[in-house]
């Protein structure tokens, strides 16, 4: 009975098809099986974004906040993993954050005893430290001056940009690395070695670079 | 879930209110969305079933029905109670969108981690930190960061457990002001136009640290305004107190509300501060306006001058992070910590939206006069007020600035234009003192919230379809055939429109049965335009939008990163090259290690994120507009 009026025209419903508007003879519009796409084409295009001093001065206070905001404290990056051996160095070079501190102090009255951490202090002599690294930057940069100049030399044709790429990349690490232990020096506190005699090596510190395709020399 | 199409001779819930859930008449279902009303859908499946509809499962259902158009699915703020307290439970809706973006914007701020703890908290409710750590995996300390972290920015609030004062402390965050971040750029700017360069360094301070000492302020400000100086002049400290006192004075920024009593005490010690003691957690936190002290200004005597860093301080300064450096000796307004007064900025912002309006519909001169009420009623509106109090003409003649000199009779007739004209910003309330005005600040969000919404209809629709939703909004319910009639466009067409429109929820249709038996030929089908329905589902749009575009932005940002950090290198090279006197041939050399192809695609990388961020900006300003009328309906 219920199948009476399946096949004959449209099928019999309980209202007047032309009340809602299909009249005789139309047609449907096609049937969907599927969702409808992820980006539909679009009938009507969007209005163009406003301009003016006032919408590209919020735009770049926009991206300066969002810049400002990875070099604060509030930033949490979890401690690297630790390697597979604790090396002798790890006493000493604290600089990455770990997970056990807090890089800034907050008013511990305000917050709830249990939220307590210890937070990190730098310590350590200040004035010392200090003359030297003064020299070191100068003496990076010569560095830099004399290798440019013997490269221009060079002349070579083909690898003489990527080796000048690598050995920028290598005196700016190297550089990096210097400040770094300069400043590790800080952090002394009970060894009589002298921090500049330990030599990490090229792999310490990480390949800045990721797509290295030739072999460091 | 599918629902069953219901046959006409099948009804038996006439008592129950029908609202578009017949599918016999309209377009057929896979076109329509789902209106969510969820009352009404509940009853009807459980009259259905025929099951002992109890609370538990009733609210469980309901989250499985209420899936909107689009899917987006309502999540109920489940705490620990919710099975106990119903009431309780559904206090704070967030949406998953909410959720969603919120997550975002806590990850671009503040890192991975407390973004996993961040919607850890929106998701669940208030919870204790031994239940955050398990839930999320992640160590405690990380946990405890977070924590200290969400707190200082006001995002989370903490208040003892449920189980009374011997519980472990319970955490809460709070959607609202985690989405605030989003508006961090515009409350800067308009500190900068309203107090100049250093009001606006103030603010930015404020927003970046969370709260902060008026002194940490100064001297942080006075800082960074003497290193944009140039060599040899440095800012007094004087100048960044004035412009901080004006920030306080005028409400913009305000005390921090003082931390509530835990555990123990029974009765609030201290005798200024309002705060309620210790209780079950359903008791609200004090909040910064229920201080007394909350805009005065602490007693101390800042004198100094900002220090220029010199550079080589400055690898010091980056090396030791930007932390709040609190020089050995104490000024004096230890634990006086202020925060900026979002809801007076939002004030601001409705304020001008206003003036906007009125200076596009009518001229300059209006706007004045209404910017003039505005100014002189902004300390005696309450926040929630619908309108403001009553002002005489005769004050609004003498408040006008100088510069607009216009003479009495014509104030008068300015005022009559605004008070006939059909938005209705200003109203008459009496005829003392030369006729008594008000401005209408409920009824003006509305008409911008409605005008958005027409807008948003012609943009994504065309003009005839906005011409039928605004059709629909004047005139309430009409059937198609007064729909076509009305819209003077043809059948064919206006059905069109009207099923597109109602596919994607914009318009809802209402039955109004003639006869008892509800039989389809014989009820009225009448399509209606619910204005804060609609809204709602705007701003939930815009939630969404912003989302999209700022994972849109992360996915441009990581296909780039191996481009952009090689620039980065190459600007850092050239930076230290410079800096130490190199030819300008070497300059070049370095600066060719970037091919002109990769320059291209640099170049418009950076248009595209320049694109993205502008229009978060500009969809945030919806957001406001929407969120503002939304509020302003709820505080009835």
């Amino acid at each position: 009975m219920a199948g009476r009026g399946r096949g004959r025209g449209r099928g019999q419903m309980t209202f007047n098809l032309e009340d809602v508007g299909i009249g005789r003879g139309d047609s449907l519009p096609p049937t969907t099986f599927k969702p409808s796409p992820l980006f539909p084409p679009m009938p009507v295009q969007p209005v163009p974004l406003q301009t003016g001093e006032e919408v590209e001065y919020m735009l770049a206070l926009k991206q300066e906040l969002r810049a400002a905001t990875k070099t604060l404290p509030f930033y949490i990056r979890r401690a690297a993993p630790k390697r597979d051996v604790d090396r002798y160095s790890d006493k000493y070079q604290s600089g990455e954050p770990k997970d056990s501190t807090i890089e800034w102090s907050p008013d511990w009255s305000r917050l709830p005893k249990e939220l307590c951490v210890k937070v990190r202090e730098p310590r350590g002599k200040r004035p010392t430290p200090q003359v030297k690294r003064t020299k070191k930057p100068l003496v990076g940069k010569e560095e830099i001056l004399t290798k440019l100049e013997t490269l221009e030399k060079k002349e070579e044709a083909v690898n003489s940009e990527e080796e000048q790429d690598e050995e920028k990349k290598k005196t700016n690490e190297e550089e990096e690395q210097a400040d770094e232990e300069d400043y590790e020096e800080d952090f002394e506190e009970d060894t009589d070695y002298i921090m500049s005699y330990f030599d990490n090596g090229e792999e310490f510190g990480g390949d800045s670079d990721d797509n290295m395709d030739e072999a460091t020399y | 879930m599918t629902e069953e199409p219901m046959r006409g001779n099948r009804r038996s819930f006439r008592h129950l209110p029908q609202n578009s859930t017949n599918s016999d008449v309209g377009p057929p279902a896979y076109q329509r969305g789902w209106s969510a009303n969820i009352p009404s859908c509940n009853a009807q499946l459980f009259g259905k079933i025929n099951l002992p509809v109890s609370a538990e499962i009733r609210c469980v259902v309901a989250l499985a029905i209420t899936c909107v158009w689009d899917s987006e699915v309502v999540l109920r703020g489940f705490s620990r109670n919710s099975f106990h307290d119903l009431k309780g439970c559904f206090a704070k809706h967030m949406t998953a969108q909410e959720v969603r973006l919120c997550g975002l914007l806590l990850q671009e701020h503040f890192g991975e981690v407390v973004e996993r703890i961040g919607t850890h908290l929106l998701r669940g409710g208030a919870q204790n930190l031994r239940t955050i750590a398990n839930e999320t995996n992640t160590p405690l300390d990380l946990v405890k960061k977070s924590l200290c972290v969400l707190v200082q920015h006001g995002a989370c609030e903490f208040g003892s457990g449920r189980r009374g004062p011997g519980s472990p402390v319970e955490y809460r965050a709070s959607c609202e002001r985690v989405l605030r971040v989003l508006r961090y750029p515009r409350y800067i700017y308009t500190a900068k136009t309203l107090y100049g360069d250093t009001g606006e360094l103030i603010v930015e301070e404020v927003l970046q640290r969370g709260h902060m000492t008026m002194s940490n302020t100064v001297k942080t400000v006075a800082d960074r305004l003497t290193h944009n100086m140039e060599e040899g002049r440095s800012m007094e400290y004087s100048e960044v107190v004035s412009a901080f006192s004006k920030l306080v004075e005028t409400h913009f920024l305000q005390r921090c509300p003082p931390v509530a009593e835990m555990g123990t005490a029974a009765t609030s010690t201290t005798p200024a501060t309002p705060s309620t003691p210790a209780a079950p957690a359903s008791t609200s936190p004090p909040t910064a306006e229920s201080n007394p002290d909350c805009y005065k200004l602490p007693h101390v005597t800042l004198i100094g001058r900002g220090k220029r860093r010199r550079s080589s301080d400055d690898s010091e300064e980056q090396r030791g992070g930007k932390k709040a450096k609190m020089d050995s000796e104490s000024c004096g307004d230890e634990g006086i910590y202020w925060l900026v007064n979002f809801e007076r900025f939002h004030q601001h912002f409705r304020d001008q939206a206003i003036i906007s309006a009125v200076a596009s519909k009518l001229d300059q001169t209006s706007s004045e006069i209404v910017r003039t009420m505005l100014r002189m009623s902004e300390v005696t509106t309450t926040q929630t007020a619908a309108y403001t109090q009553p002002l005489s003409a005769n004050e609004i003649f003498r408040s006008l600035p100088p510069n607009y000199s216009i003479s009495r009779p014509i104030l008068d007739q300015y005022l009559s234009l605004l008070v006939d004209d059909p938005m209705e910003f200003v109203g008459k309330s009496g005829d003392s003192g030369g006729g008594m005005y008000v401005v209408n600040l409920q009824r003006a969000l509305a008409n911008l919230a409605r005008a958005t919404l027409e807008s948003v209809v012609q943009e994504r629709f065309g003009s005839r379809s906005a011409r039928i939703f605004r059709l629909l909004l004047r005139k309430r319910h009409l059937e198609q055939k007064q729909v076509e009639d009305f819209a003077m466009i043809p059948a064919k067409e206006a059905k069109d429109m009207l099923y597109t429109l109602l596919s994607e929820n914009l318009v809802q249709l209402q039955e109004i049965p003639k006869t008892p038996d509800h039989a389809p030929s014989r009820t009225f089908y009448l399509y209606t335009v619910n204005q804060l329905p609609t809204a709602r589902l705007l701003l939930q749009h815009c939630y969404k939008t912003v989302a999209n575009l700022i994972e849109r932005r992360l996915f441009e940002t990581k296909e780039n990163k191996r481009l952009l950090e090689k620039s980065q290198r190459i600007e850092a090279i050239l930076a230290s090259l410079q800096a130490s006197g190199a030819e300008p041939e070497q300059l070049t050399e370095v600066e060719e290690m970037i091919t002109a192809p990769e320059r291209q695609q640099l170049e418009a990388l950076r248009h595209h994120i320049n694109k993205l961020d502008s229009t978060e900006n500009q969809v945030d300003e919806t957001v406001f507009l929407l969120e503002s009328y939304i509020f302003s309906t709820k505080t009835k």
